[in-house]
């Protein structure tokens, strides 16, 4: 690969932006008008144009998808959500939150409130004006007693909504958080007209978005057409989804030209959707990513001797190069993706060497040591290979991994968070703060781990209402180093979104938080 | 005539006991498989109070008897209930099953016939043909190829036409999406593939059968006494074998059309086609108990109305059947 070639890779996985695209070309020698039209190519077009009607197929969705955002299971629904509606705030291809349905959010009284001011004359689909009283039913339709939202537990943090005024809405905090403007953009949280005597209306599909819901056939497709009041840049006319759960379905409805884009690709057949040289793929490391967590109250895990060897037992690049076809990033047990703020590389990085692993072995008073493996492709495609291969590697280092084979219908109820040693999926959160309450804090409802790490725990309450950058870096380095030496957690990888799309088809940078960029791809493409 | 009538009956009032004792069975099954879908639907987010709280909005907090017995209320007034999935949009709020389950089986109903439109004929005339010059090189040949058909998987057979038909020479599209608004001519267009895997799959059985039956009639006295004769072959066959061959052969056609309705969700996954069977399948993962009881109850009911359409064949077929002494 030639240097040109590198970067026009790197601003295609989104690490580089255009600007600097340009710069790096120029070194090269290359000319301006050059270096644009190798980025037309590549599908990454200088100037948006208008028109078009987009046609995606994506492999999520199911007869029992709903429109209330509440229970949004998947990519399928929340695309639907991303397309039609809006959250507070959102996340951009940078990583960076920047207010959305609100115009500004102001932090006050050490990050304990947060002040939102709602967009000025922005319009619901059936044009009522957005008040902040929409913004409370929103938020109390996931909050309340009986609430069935999957965005409940994200949500706790939240002592009390209220307005001040039709405009502004305050959110006081239990305690404070400089990473709360994060929350709101949760996918399942996008704002939804109050109704009359309480409650929200989540049931007409009526958002602010940038395209209205024309067509809603759960597990087959749905339709939209652009919001001609839409306050941001929309550039195609309208826009259809469509479930297609056979992954050579949907291969061969881009390669015939059927649609212009599709989603987890099969890995072992990138090829042929390149091969006629109208398609292109995406790829995207973001912050997903596949782990393996122990509880480390329960034996052997409960020494950290034991959490050594077996860190050291598993040959992560293998296991990446095997079965993922090297889509992904080796993971070093610690569960922050590297482009998220404050994230940080812990040493030693963690390899496979089976003398260290006999050496904490050893240490923790074991000649050999025989634990069990719970798990099922449910965790993640793959995670069966995944795991019988690390159960190869671990007999170097005298540990026999017995690897149990776990129904899928249950996982998640009956084996998650139930049993000592399993395997489990992250999409990640795109703070620290949000990862690590999630799944690491003390009383987390997810902790995976049972880890209850008292300097940790300390740091991360001392972390969220700090203000200082440079402090606060300081603190989520050294609850990563933590959580690397200490905690109970293997991190395979981090895994790339591999996405396939139409040369037709162009875009900017691409958003890491969410697949199918940020779940927005309809509102931020273009036909070149 | 009598015989009939009184066979119609007879088999009705049975085949309503079949579909309660099927329906309980499924209510059971559904009823032993782990988690629900309240944990199914949050899946990783869930936590004690919002499964609590789901179970309760959908009433999977009573006991699965008390469920089954509201259901069965529900269905003596024709009523099969609403499904747990809160739909919204065109749906309403609740999406009643019968609503779910129409334009879904409405599909499904339309591939089926258009496969067998096609795939009876061919079959019963190649049959004949086949059983007409047995051993021949035709009659091999046809063997042969139906044979190696049916011996492969569906969605082999499915990614091998594709293969040709969309990849190669760009003649039908890959997905066979239909919607309630497609016309008629698009609708066969596009179902084209599909329709000619199903025919690829169920054409064997019923041709093999056809000159099986055939073949097996030709060596009894009276159509030797026909030989003699002088009468020649294909009249033998259309005018003294066939009419006594048809019982068997309608069987053999009853289970293949039920195929054609109950068994194709692998073909419905392959091409994207939005049928019953992919609606079965959905809400089993996702355990929506009142979708799945519908689909139950008609694909039992597709059977046992096939099943009675063929014993009816049967008996108008045969006069010992038709005037029983």
């Amino acid at each position: 690969m030639n240097e040109l070639d590198y970067w026009t890779q790197q601003i295609k996985k989104g690490r580089i932006n255009r600007r600097e695209f340009m710069g790096r070309a120029a070194a090269l020698g290359v000319t301006t008008a050059l270096a644009t039209s190798l980025l037309a190519r590549e599908g990454i077009a200088a100037t948006p144009k208008k028109g078009g009607s987009l046609k995606l197929g994506v492999g999520a969705g199911a007869t029992t998808d709903s429109l209330d955002p509440a229970t949004y299971p998947d990519n399928c629904t929340g695309l639907l959500g991303g397309s039609t509606g809006n959250q507070l705030a959102v996340i951009d291809a940078k990583g960076t939150i920047t207010p959305d349905l609100a115009e500004s959010f102001e932090p006050a009284d050490d990050a304990k409130t947060w002040v939102f001011k709602l967009r000025k004359g922005v319009t619901f689909h059936n044009g009522k004006t957005v008040t902040s009283n929409d913004v409370l039913e929103t938020y109390r339709h996931h909050m309340g007693e009986g609430s069935k939202s999957a965005a409940k537990s994200v949500l706790d943090p939240i002592a009390d909504i209220k307005a001040d005024g039709p405009e502004t809405v305050v959110f006081s905090l239990k305690s404070g958080s400089a990473d709360f403007p994060y929350i709101t953009s949760d996918y399942h949280l996008p704002i939804m007209p109050a109704k009359d005597g309480g409650g929200v209306d989540w049931q007409s599909g009526i958002r602010t978005g940038a395209f209205i819901l024309e067509h809603f056939e759960p597990g087959v497709s749905f339709k939209m057409k652009r919001n001609p009041n839409y306050y941001g840049t929309v550039w195609v006319d309208d826009c259809e989804v469509q479930t297609i759960a056979d992954a050579t379905a949907r291969t061969n409805a881009l390669t015939t030209g059927e649609i212009h884009f599709i989603d987890r690709c099969d890995l072992k057949t990138l090829d042929v959707i390149t091969s006629s040289g109208d398609n292109t793929i995406l790829e995207v490391t973001g912050y997903g990513h596949y782990v393996l967590p122990m509880f480390v109250d329960t034996p052997p895990f409960d020494n950290v001797d034991v959490r050594m060897a077996l860190k050291y037992a598993v040959n992560r690049e293998d296991i990446l190069q095997k079965v993922f076809l090297g889509h992904g990033t080796p993971g070093n047990d610690n569960p922050i993706a590297p482009s998220v703020k404050y994230a940080f590389d812990p040493q030693p990085k963690f390899t496979y060497d089976p003398d260290k692993a006999k050496f904490h072995l050893k240490k923790a008073g074991h000649e050999t040591l025989k634990v069990d493996l719970s798990t099922a492709d449910t965790a993640f495609a793959g995670a069966i290979d995944a795991c019988v291969l690390y159960q190869a590697h671990a007999k170097a280092a005298g540990i026999d991994i017995n690897v149990v084979r776990e129904p899928d219908d249950s996982y998640w109820n009956d084996v998650w968070l139930k049993k000592p040693w399993v395997a489990s999926y992250w999409n990640g959160r795109p703070t620290c703060d949000w990862m690590f309450s999630t799944a690491y804090a003390k009383d987390a409802k997810w902790n995976d781990t049972h880890w209850k790490n008292p300097r940790f725990n300390e740091l991360l309450v001392a972390a969220r209402a700090e203000t200082d950058d440079k402090k606060r870096a300081g603190m989520y380095q050294e609850m990563q180093q933590l959580l690397h030496d200490d905690g109970g957690l293997i991190v395979l990888m981090f895994n790339n979104y591999v996405s396939a799309h139409s040369k037709a088809l162009a875009h900017g940078d691409v958003a890491a938080n969410l697949e199918v960029d940020g779940m927005k791809l309809p509102q931020r493409w273009w036909f070149a | 005539m009598n015989a009939i009538l009184r066979t119609v009956l007879q088999r009705l009032g049975l085949g309503i006991v079949t579909l309660i004792v099927v329906s309980a069975l499924i209510s059971g099954a559904m009823a032993l498989l782990p988690s629900d879908f309240a944990q199914s639907i949050l899946g990783q987010a869930a936590t004690p109070d919002t499964v609590k709280a789901f179970r309760e909005e959908i009433g999977l907090d009573r006991s699965p008897v008390v469920r089954y017995v509201d259901w069965l209320g529900g269905i003596v007034q024709g009523d099969f209930g609403t499904s747990y999935a809160g739909a919204g949009g065109q749906s309403g709020v609740r999406r009643a099953v019968a609503d779910l389950i129409a334009p879904r089986l409405e599909n499904t109903l339309f591939l089926a016939v258009m496969t067998a439109v096609f795939a009876v004929p061919l079959a019963l005339i190649l049959g004949m043909l086949a059983a007409l010059y047995r051993n021949s090189l035709f009659d091999r040949t046809v063997n042969v190829v139906t044979l190696t058909s049916i011996s492969s998987p569906e969605f082999f057979l499915a990614y091998i036409l594709m293969l040709f038909f969309v990849s190669h020479w760009h003649i039908f599209p890959a997905l066979a999406r239909v919607d309630a608004d497609t016309p008629f001519l698009e609708r066969v267009y596009r179902c084209a593939l599909p329709a000619l895997t199903l025919l690829l799959v169920i054409v064997a059985h019923m041709m093999r059968m056809t000159r099986a039956a055939i073949i097996n009639l030709l060596s009894s006295p009276y159509i030797e006494m026909a030989r003699l004769k002088g009468i020649s072959p294909r009249r033998i066959i259309f005018r003294h074998a066939l009419p006594n061959a048809w019982a068997p052969i309608a069987n053999v056609i009853a289970i293949n059309l039920a195929y054609l309705v109950v068994g194709v969700v692998v073909v419905e996954f392959v091409f994207v086609y939005p049928g019953i069977g992919k609606l079965m399948v959905d809400s089993v993962i996702r355990k929506d108990i009142p979708v799945v009881q519908g689909c139950a109850l008609i694909f039992a009911a597709t059977y046992i109305l096939l099943n009675l359409a063929a014993d009816i064949v049967s008996i108008v077929t045969n006069p010992r059947l038709l005037h029983p002494r």
